[in-house]
């Protein structure tokens, strides 16, 4: 433990003026070593993003006109393979999204707002914890223990919102369905975007709630009135995060599943679409090099998928703002 | 309509903290009430117990009687929300919401209290606010605009007229011009002046020349000692405070001499 004294700053102007000309900013070793390590690493990171792109382009190229068999038995050219696997994809992430994201939301209101501290304070805990666990035991919980246990609350949706094309078909008698799939997918999005959206609902500006209380607000109308609008962009934030978390998961998904390039909705049916990251993983093991490059090419289409989703939330959320301003 | 405010016994808390003791007061109804006193006193602290916005704060928490219209706000059963419908407010630096046009602004607390208003009623409503809060003629023309664009006495004369909007029976001001410049003031004293027909009006001020002009009572609150909980010194007419205070405290601190 260490107390900051007012003593140590040494006594007299700290920079005089006669020794440093004005046109020249007052630099010392620490000033150079952080700049240059700040845009160093800004640097890597750019030239990383390069490289991983040239690898998965150049590698991937083949693999966009191969033979119609190796992308049998479901497609017969590249795109349609890609394509229907980029539909797996965004099915199962954006069905885990529609679970998480309220769950989150929830959650997170309830940590900054509505439990006791001596409450508040473990729950957050918890939950940055299940944010820790890898997602191969994810997978094999969802894969073993949650398809089994699930399979009445399966069958249950299917007898009775079968009418919805949802839940419509014949039910999976293993439960190893894109239901189960996106289900602990939306396990592995909550922490961080209830983090996220958790962080920003406690910075709301105090004045802004009282604003509201004082015109009789009660809880959840000063949320509406005062929290929420200050936290949209941080909510959209950490929700994008969680969604480029559920677009790019791999194992756990293709734990839970034996999905295949197919477009289908009825997600509890054994008609399951894999997804781009599941499918590289499940089929990785072919040696047979004419599909290898067929899968590098798959993962550049979910590289710049994400990117064009990420770019796409930024500027929703920046136009919001601009109007605001 | 205004109401009068009698308040007796009064203990204020954070957490075990004694903040505020024993206060003792009748404030008029269709007065303006000011109280002065130094920082740290519990002058805000003893305004924010009028409309239940203390226990927000956790921890917090009111000992005492605080009667309006024959009702203890304290008693059981008394929801603290309903209390601060008919007890509205004004803070110390101005806080319109963000995201909410000059319009909606006006229109927020009526619309928690009734869920649907008529267009026709909420232009009534939004008119009559912004007429009361001398704003109508600036802001007419843009009312669709954002509320954070106006200046900053624009903005606390908004936060008036959200105030007002939904006819409270009192108002209570917490140093509503420390955050503006002297023009500004001016108009919200001015304003000040004219609410006192229909409202009681309760404002704490640092400023004494403010007690002076627009009070008709004053209450001095001070600390006994540093670390010693604020406690009501005096409360007087405006005019007996400033001419002929009771207590030797209240004219020290008048007159310059400490605080």
């Amino acid at each position: 433990m260490s107390t900051i004294e007012p003593q140590t700053v040494p006594e007299g102007p700290p920079t005089p003026s006669d020794e440093t000309p004005e046109s020249q900013p007052v630099t010392g070793w620490g000033d150079r070593i952080f700049s240059s390590a700040a845009f160093g690493a800004g640097l890597l990171i750019l030239l990383v993003l390069a490289a991983v792109f040239v690898f998965l382009a150049v590698q991937g190229a083949p693999g966009t006109h191969q033979a119609a068999s190796v992308y049998g038995p479901y497609a017969t050219n590249f795109w349609s393979y890609a394509g229907k696997l980029l539909f797996g994809t965004a099915l199962a992430a954006v069905l885990a999204m529609l679970i998480a994201v309220p769950f989150a939301l929830g959650l997170a209101l309830f940590i900054s707002h509505y439990a006791p501290r001596r409450l508040a304070v473990p729950v957050a805990y918890v939950i940055d914890l299940l944010a820790a666990v890898p997602s191969v035991v994810f997978g094999l919980w969802g894969g073993r223990a949650l398809t089994h246990a699930s399979l009445p609350v399966q069958h249950w949706l299917n007898q009775h919102l079968g009418w919805f094309p949802l839940f419509g078909g014949t039910p999976s008698s293993t439960g190893h369905t894109v239901f189960i799939a996106a289900v602990v997918l939306s396990i592995m999005v909550i922490p961080i975007t209830t983090a996220i959206a958790r962080e920003v609902f406690q910075q709301t500006p105090k004045l802004l709630e009282e604003a509201a209380l004082g015109l009789g607000a009660t809880r959840w109308e000063m949320i509406k009135y005062a929290v929420l609008p200050h936290s949209r962009s941080g909510v959209v934030a950490g929700a994008m995060l969680g969604l480029g978390r559920a677009l790019g998961e791999t194992m756990a998904v293709a734990m839970v599943l034996n999905g295949n390039p197919l477009v289908s909705i009825r997600i509890l049916t054994t008609d399951s679409p894999a997804t781009i990251a599941s499918n590289i993983a499940n089929e990785y093991k072919n040696e047979d090099p004419h599909m290898q490059s067929v899968l590098i090419a798959t993962g550049l289409v979910l590289f710049v998928f994400t990117f064009l989703v990420n770019f796409a939330a930024r500027t929703i959320v920046t136009r919001a703002e601009r109007r605001l301003a | 309509m205004a109401k009068s405010i009698d308040v007796s016994d009064v203990n204020i808390y954070y957490g075990d903290f004694l903040a505020v003791q024993g206060v003792n007061m009748s404030i008029r109804a269709g007065a303006v009430t000011a109280f002065i006193g130094p920082s740290g006193c519990g002058k805000s602290t003893f305004l924010r117990s009028l409309n239940r916005m203390h226990e927000v704060i956790p921890g917090a928490r009111v000992e005492g009687k605080i009667v309006v219209d024959g009702q203890d706000l304290y008693g059981p059963g008394i929801d603290p929300v309903a209390v601060r419908r008919t007890v509205g407010m004004v803070f110390q630096r101005p806080n319109p919401f963000p995201t909410m046009s000059i319009y909606d602004n006006v229109l927020a607390g009526s619309r928690l209290n009734a869920k649907k208003i008529k267009k026709a009623d909420a232009d009534e409503i939004v008119e009559r606010s912004l007429r009361g809060a001398n704003l109508w003629q600036e802001v007419k023309d843009r009312l669709g605009k954002p509320g954070m664009g106006l200046s900053g006495g624009q903005q606390q004369r908004l936060c008036i007229a959200r105030a007002i909007a939904v006819q409270p029976e009192i108002l209570l001001m917490d140093e509503p011009c420390s955050a503006l410049d002297p023009i500004s003031t001016s108009a919200v004293e001015d304003l000040i002046h004219q609410l006192k027909d229909d409202y009681t009006i309760v404002i704490v001020t640092h400023n004494m020349q403010q007690a002076a002009r627009v009070s008709d009572d004053t209450g001095f609150f001070n600390l006994k000692a540093t670390g010693e909980p604020g406690h009501l010194v005096e409360f007087n007419p405006t005019k007996k405070m400033f001419a002929n205070p009771d207590d030797p405290a209240t004219e020290a601190y008048i007159s310059g001499r400490f605080g």
